[in-house]
C-alpha cells in the first residue's frame, strides 16, 4: 500500500531507526511499512498516525481511489 | 522501545530457553544411554519413561518456538516467524512423504522417527532464509 511516511519522517528529520524506536518495532519493520511490502494492523496504523498527529487516510493511501 | 541494537526481549528469552532446554538434551542423553548400556538395562515403565526422556527437550523447543511467535510484538517480525514455520513445516512434510514412499519400495534405508524433528529445524533455517529474502 502507498503511503506517505517518508515524507512526514523527512518533514521531522527522523531516520528510519528514529522512527523505529518511536513506534517500538524494528527498522526492517518500518522500512517494510514504508516501501509497501508490509500493511500495517489497524492498531500499529492508529498508532503511527497519532505519532504524527493525523488521521490513518493522511498516511496511508487507498490503492482503489 | 526496541533497541536499535541486539536482540528484542522475546529473543532473549528464546535464545535463554533453548540454551536450557539443549543442556537439559545433553544430560537425558547421556543418562539414559548409560543406563541403557548397562548389563542390567531398564525395563518395562522406567524404560519407556527414560526412553521418552531426551523427546521432551526437543518438544521443548517446538514450544520455545510458538512463544517467540505469541511474544513477540513487533507484527512484521511476527509474520515472518509465522512464515518460516510455515515453510519449514511445509518442507518437512514433503521430505518426508518421498523419504516415506523411497523407503516404502527399497529404495532407501530406514531411519527413526526422530530424524523428522532434525529435518525440521533444518528446514527452518532454509525457512527463515526464504522468509527473509528481501524481508
Amino acid at each position: 500500500m502507498k503511503n506517505r511516511l517518508k515524507v512526514l519522517r523527512a518533514e521531522r528529520d527522523w531516520s528510519q531507526a528514529d522512527l523505529a524506536a518511536r513506534l517500538d518495532i524494528s527498522r526492517q519493520s518500518v522500512n517494510a511499512i514504508e516501501t509497501g511490502r508490509y500493511d500495517p494492523s489497524l492498531p500499529l496504523a492508529f498508532r503511527i498516525a497519532r505519532l504524527f498527529g493525523t488521521s490513518i487516510e493522511a498516511i496511508f493511501l487507498d490503492d482503489g481511489e | 522501545m526496541a533497541p536499535a541494537t541486539g536482540l528484542t526481549p522475546s529473543m532473549r528469552a528464546y535464545t535463554r530457553r533453548v540454551i536450557i532446554l539443549m543442556l537439559l538434551y545433553v544430560g537425558f542423553i547421556l543418562g539414559t544411554v548409560t543406563l541403557f548400556r548397562t548389563d542390567n538395562p531398564p525395563t518395562g515403565a522406567l524404560a519407556v519413561f527414560l526412553a521418552i526422556l531426551p523427546a521432551l527437550p526437543i518438544i521443548g523447543v517446538i514450544w520455545a518456538i510458538g512463544r517467540l511467535i505469541v511474544e513477540t510484538t513487533d507484527e512484521y517480525q511476527r509474520m515472518l516467524f509465522v512464515k518460516q514455520v510455515l515453510i519449514a513445516t511445509g518442507l518437512t512434510l514433503a521430505i518426508a512423504t518421498v523419504w516415506g514412499f523411497l523407503e516404502n519400495f527399497d529404495q532407501v534405508g530406514h531411519l527413526p522417527g526422530f530424524y523428522v524433528a532434525i529435518l525440521w529445524f533444518a528446514m527452518s533455517g532454509v525457512g527463515g532464509a526464504i522468509a527473509r529474502w528481501r524481508a
